[in-house]
């Protein structure tokens, strides 16, 4: 906590991958990472955001398409934020948090 | 202990069997036979159970979609317990390479239809249930008259198509449906439509979600593997199918499959459970996850507002909506679709062949390299719909030379190409992207979707056709 009142510049969230995303990154589930507060044109950091960082810095497959279609997540992924679906709290528009974990699992169909 | 009831009489079974189509209260006061006292009894001393929860799993009837690595320990546990009717639906055989998962299966039944195959292991262990055998596929024609005699459905199946079918028929035959998945070392459970309300219902809410509630739009067919490409651990899939034994238990046990007039009062928390199994890892904080969902939307296709004037029992008969089309085509294309005069038949195509009129095209197949192999069009060549996507992606992404995505055939730059798939969705799609990456030399060169895919194909042309 004390971190974050340190450098209002930055969040510190955590992300994680389930269902297979995981292997688009670098086959890692769990990230705990520090974003801008606000995007270049000033306004808070949201949902969009972060998967504008996820896709420049963290995501190592070329697959890019298997995480982010048109311009958005793809069908067949669920986002939490906070352990809820995120259509409860305002998709990708939601404001990034301190403290924050936000959670993308690819929905299954094997059985 | 159990040896000693094993063989006890059967007598009181019968009872249970004729009771099954009572309803609730009908059925809940009689008393239990010395087999079934005997055989239940752990069960029900814990608390919440009792006389009154075993008797409601007696009268209960369970259908299980799928004999699979979620159907078998499901079915077992739910055998166990004493469900009164089990129904079992699986089209397919037993294999040597299910068995390190499937585990209601066994070695000496290899060959044997799935559903004949464990409903012999459950007679074995509980010989008091009624198994009913369905030893064929779940279809959209099928798929009302089976699940309208059960009380709770249970999704154990492997592909998004069916698992949105099943979804569409328990909404509109309000049936409580419990969904699991797994692949590879990963698996998800999650309790819908229950207590089950009237389609379309949003008033007094909030009311519990479907299977489109939750998830909206399947995922491209190229993202969403299955156990056979992808893996699956035994214990992994096993775990969800175990979860779904207790979920439809507490269902039955509960009464929570009788609609409620009282929306709110019953509806709990929908909730997807997520489990992330690790190979190279001890038990960690991330195994377990319990993730909030919303309750019925109004913009469901299925049960939200207006859903009744475009989903009903006679439309899915009828192929409304097409499931497949549903899970093939996500990624609708964009602008309309194609002219007509980007469009051949498969008639027309053969025709023009034959009078030599398409000399030096190219022929693009974009079916799975499985399909290709077992039978194509002469001339053709192989480019797999997902790998496709996935490198126009990225020639876009990275400024690539359109031409980069054609197989390196000999085939000169002005050379017409038509493309099919398997049904003639995929086609549509390529034919945009090829348009879309500039192969059409700015309208000069023909880029054709051969209409309705290697499926017409068999039936316009070659009735010989291998069509899979
Ligand atoms: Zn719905």
């Amino acid at each position: 906590m004390g971190d974050s009142a340190a450098d209002d510049s930055k969040i510190p969230i955590t992300v994680d991958f389930s269902g297979g995303l995981e292997i688009l990154f670098s086959n890692q589930r769990h990230y705990a990472l520090s974003l801008p507060a606000a995007d270049k044109d000033g306004s808070p950091s949201t949902i969009k955001s972060l998967v504008g960082y996820l896709l420049k810095e963290l995501i190592k497959d070329p697959r890019q398409d298997l995480f982010v279609l048109d311009g958005h997540i793809r069908p067949g992924i669920l986002v939490l934020i906070n352990n809820a679906d995120w259509e409860l709290e305002g998709e990708e528009d939601y404001e990034l948090q301190a403290g924050d974990n936000i959670f993308f699992v690819s929905t299954l169909h094997g059985g | 202990m159990a040896s000693l009831h094993a063989n006890g009489t059967l007598g009181g079974g019968d009872d249970s069997q004729n009771q099954h189509d009572s309803n609730l209260d009908n059925g809940t006061s009689r008393r239990l036979t010395d087999e079934e006292f005997d055989r239940y009894s752990r069960q029900m001393i814990v608390p919440g159970m009792g006389k009154e929860g075993q008797l409601r799993l007696i009268n209960g009837r369970i259908l299980i979609i799928g004999a699979g690595g979620l159907g078998c320990p499901a079915a077992q546990y739910i055998a166990g317990a004493g469900v009164g009717t089990i129904g079992i639906i699986d089209g397919d055989v037993v294999e040597l390479s299910n068995l390190h998962r499937q585990v209601g299966h066994s070695t000496s039944r290899i060959g044997m239809k799935k559903v004949d195959s464990l409903i012999t292991h459950l007679r074995d262990l509980n010989p008091l249930p009624t198994y009913i055998p369905h030893p064929f596929p779940l279809t959209p024609q099928n798929a009302a008259s089976i699940l309208s005699a059960y009380d709770v459905i249970l999704d154990c199946t492997d592909n998004p198509a069916t698992r949105y079918l099943i979804s569409d028929v328990c909404v509109l035959l309000g049936k409580p449906l419990v969904s699991a998945a797994s692949v590879r070392t990963s698996g998800q459970l999650i309790v819908l439509n229950c207590p089950p309300a009237p389609q379309g219902v949003l008033a007094d809410g909030p009311h519990p979600p479907c299977y489109r509630c939750c998830f909206k739009n399947p995922p491209p067919p190229h993202a969403a593997p299955s156990c056979g490409e992808a893996g699956i651990l035994g214990p992994v899939v096993g775990l969800m199918g175990l979860a779904q034994a207790g979920e439809a238990i507490k269902i039955l046990a509960s009464a929570l499959h009788l609609p409620t007039h009282t929306g709110e009062a019953n509806l709990r928390q929908p909730t997807l459970l997520i489990y992330s199994y690790d190979l190279a890892g001890a038990v960690g904080p991330y195994t377990f996850r319990a993730l909030r969902m919303a309750g019925r939307k109004k913009t469901c296709f299925a049960c939200g507002e207006g859903s009744e004037g475009r989903l009903t029992l006679e439309g899915i008969k009828d192929g409304t909506p097409d499931y497949e089309v549903f899970c093939g085509l996500n990624a609708t294309p964009k602008g309309g679709g194609l002219s007509p005069q980007e469009r051949i038949t498969a008639g027309a195509y053969r025709a023009a062949r034959e009078r030599g009129e398409l000399e030096g095209h190219l022929l693009v197949d974009t079916r799975e390299r499985e399909h290709f192999s077992l039978g194509r069009i002469e001339g053709a060549v192989n480019v797999p719909f997902g790998g496709l996507l996935m490198k126009a992606a990225a020639i876009k992404r990275e400024g690539g030379r359109g031409a980069e995505i054609l197989p390196g055939v000999g085939v000169g730059a002005e050379a017409a190409i038509f493309v099919v798939c398997r049904r003639g969705l995929d086609s549509q799609e390529v034919v945009e992207k090829f348009k879309e990456l500039g192969l059409d030399n700015g309208g000069k060169r023909r880029i054709m979707d051969i209409v309705g895919g290697m499926k017409a194909w068999k039936d316009e042309v070659d009735p010989s056709f291998p069509f899979v």
